[in-house]
């Protein structure tokens, strides 16, 4: 049976444009950004394996537009989201298990996230060029 | 205790006929993407500046041949599964929702396929 409108009393989902999302719900609409940029990544991964197959040319063009100014912004980019999405993916992962459900703990665990993501891709691009 | 409703009982389906799988393949595919991707990720920071005979030398060691085929498998999966969740929760129109879900995961497996041909062309290749 339909009720009138006055007597609604559900809550209502917050407003996005006013509303300051707190730090576990950044964390979760994050995951989602990172996983869609990992699912574009892959195309950059799929390239980059048809290059390698299609000989030392086609390599060489890939390697040097990867390795163009746009190409190292695209690869930071995906290399941070795939540090996040590892490492909150590794959070939710205990969350499935059902641990770490208390919300000092999960706040924690988000900072450890942000933390983690930040330090693990700073890593992988300060060995990166010290291997050139 | 049963939750289900009255109606959800007599059809004795799930909300989406196929239960928890869905969910399951997501958590399978994330737990085998940990080691994998890490071990690309490193790999590739490692490979990343090397020339082509080298980066052929390295596919073309079984190990490596093997773990990409796998990584693309894991990671093309767990990729379609996550993009249909997005797909199904932001687009609202019925038809538009069908035709971007077909054209994403039609999409994944082509990928996933010349991806795969890739590796196997260079780790096979005389």
């Amino acid at each position: 049976m339909r009720q009138p409108i006055m007597a609604r009393t559900r809550p209502l989902s917050p407003h996005l444009q006013v509303y300051r999302l707190p730090l576990p719900a950044l964390l979760s609409i994050s995951h989602r950004a990172t996983g869609v940029v990992l699912a574009a990544g892959s195309l950059v991964l799929a390239y980059w394996l048809v290059a390698v197959a299609g000989g030392a040319e086609a390599f060489a063009q890939a390697q040097a537009l990867l390795g163009s100014i746009p190409g190292r912004i695209v690869l930071l980019a995906i290399t941070f989201s795939f540090f996040y999405h590892l490492a909150n993916g590794i959070r939710h992962l205990f969350w499935d298990a059902g641990v770490g459900f208390e919300l000092r703990t999960v706040h924690a665990s988000g900072v450890v996230v942000v933390v983690a993501s930040v330090v693990l891709t700073g890593t992988a691009w300060a060995l990166g060029y010290a291997m050139r | 205790m049963d939750y289900r409703t009255p109606i959800a009982r007599a059809r004795g389906l799930g909300s989406a006929k196929d239960g928890t799988h869905h969910w399951w393949m997501q958590r399978i595919t994330a737990i085998a993407l940990v080691p994998l991707t890490v071990w690309l990720v490193a790999s590739l920071v490692a490979v990343g500046a090397a020339d082509h005979a080298r980066t052929v030398e390295w596919i073309r060691s079984p190990a490596v041949a093997i773990a990409l085929l796998l990584t693309i498998a894991a990671l093309f999966h767990h990729a379609q599964l996550g993009l249909q969740v997005i797909i199904e929760d932001y687009v609202d129109a019925e038809g538009v929702k069908l035709a971007a879900l077909i054209a994403m995961k039609l999409l994944a497996v082509a990928l996933a396929a010349t991806a795969a041909f890739s590796v196997l062309k260079v780790a096979l290749g005389s």
